[in-house]
């Protein structure tokens, strides 16, 4: 059976405007899906997303090293799109499974994504080093920490980062 | 050891979070790259860092820490005060090096726990 296609629901553009995020409940799938909005350079509400998410997975008492996995990954995916993304989305997925993770932005997308994903590269702005940002973690991180994670990028329009992790499997983290 | 027994013993300055003093320190940590932070720090540690600004609430919350110390007499953001606030997150001010600092937390016994 079909779930409530998220882009069709009306909340979802008055949400968007508030900065806000909601959440919708597909009975019959099983599945919760929300959605949050990140503004670029809003480096004030940077990381409420991912605090959003991590209290909502205890409320689910999730094993907490998986719950921290996740957190890691959303902050980074969270804190890119605010430091290179332009606006972007933040979409979390949680079926009785796995979870997955999705970020889409705005641009300028990456234009390597093998260079992007190496330890130490950033092309971060010195405003972001200065916070102590851009120390070219952010994509290591997320990839050392979901189970899978997918990254498109059409260099000059926008960036989704896909993550997923499946519940009840446990992974060592180095 | 809770915050409150460690902010006696040395004498730091509380600028937020007084509601969490009652916190157990289980580990610490230093950096001012948050990447580094958010990645490795453990669970329930106390962190030692001159950042001042916002983002650091939210990686101690996300890291689920015990407190923030701001070394080197740094000021933090008046918005980070505020944010700390309602997160009841501790934070302190300590007016040395965070080298000094840790070195005083590990005569204590306060280690670096292993990460989790």
């Amino acid at each position: 059976m079909r779930g409530v296609d998220l882009y069709d629901h009306p909340p979802y553009a008055r949400n968007l405007a508030d900065g806000g995020s909601n959440q919708t409940v597909c009975r019959y799938m099983a599945s919760l899906k929300k959605f949050f909005f990140i503004k670029a350079r809003d480096f004030v509400h940077a990381g409420e997303a991912s605090i959003h998410i991590q209290n909502l997975l205890k409320s689910m008492h999730l094993d907490p090293a998986l719950i921290r996995r996740i957190a890691i990954c959303s902050y980074e995916g969270e804190m890119n799109a605010v430091i290179h993304g332009g606006d972007g989305i933040l979409n979390v997925n949680i079926e009785s499974n796995r979870l997955t993770l999705e970020i889409i932005d705005e641009g300028p997308g990456i234009q390597d994504i093998q260079l992007a994903m190496q330890p130490g590269y950033s092309t971060a702005p010195e405003e972001a080093r200065e916070m102590g940002f851009g120390a070219g973690m952010g994509l290591p991180n997320m990839k050392k920490n979901a189970d899978d994670i997918l990254i498109e990028s059409e260099p000059g329009k926008r960036t989704r980062a896909c993550m997923t992790f499946f519940l009840g499997l446990t992974k060592e983290v180095q | 050891m809770r915050v409150n027994e460690f902010v006696e013993f040395f004498n730091l300055k509380v600028i937020a979070g007084e509601q969490g003093l009652d916190r157990e320190i289980r580990g610490g940590y230093c950096g001012d790259l948050l990447s580094d932070v958010m990645a490795n720090a453990p669970v329930g540690c106390i962190w030692l860092t001159i950042q001042g600004h916002l983002n650091i609430v939210a990686v101690a919350v996300l890291r689920e820490m015990a407190a923030i110390v701001i070394t080197g007499g740094r000021e933090p953001d008046e918005e980070t005060v505020q944010k700390a606030d309602q997160e009841h997150l501790p934070l302190l001010k300590w007016p040395h090096s965070a080298f000094d600092l840790a070195g005083r937390l590990y005569v204590l016994g306060v280690g670096a726990a292993p990460t989790p």
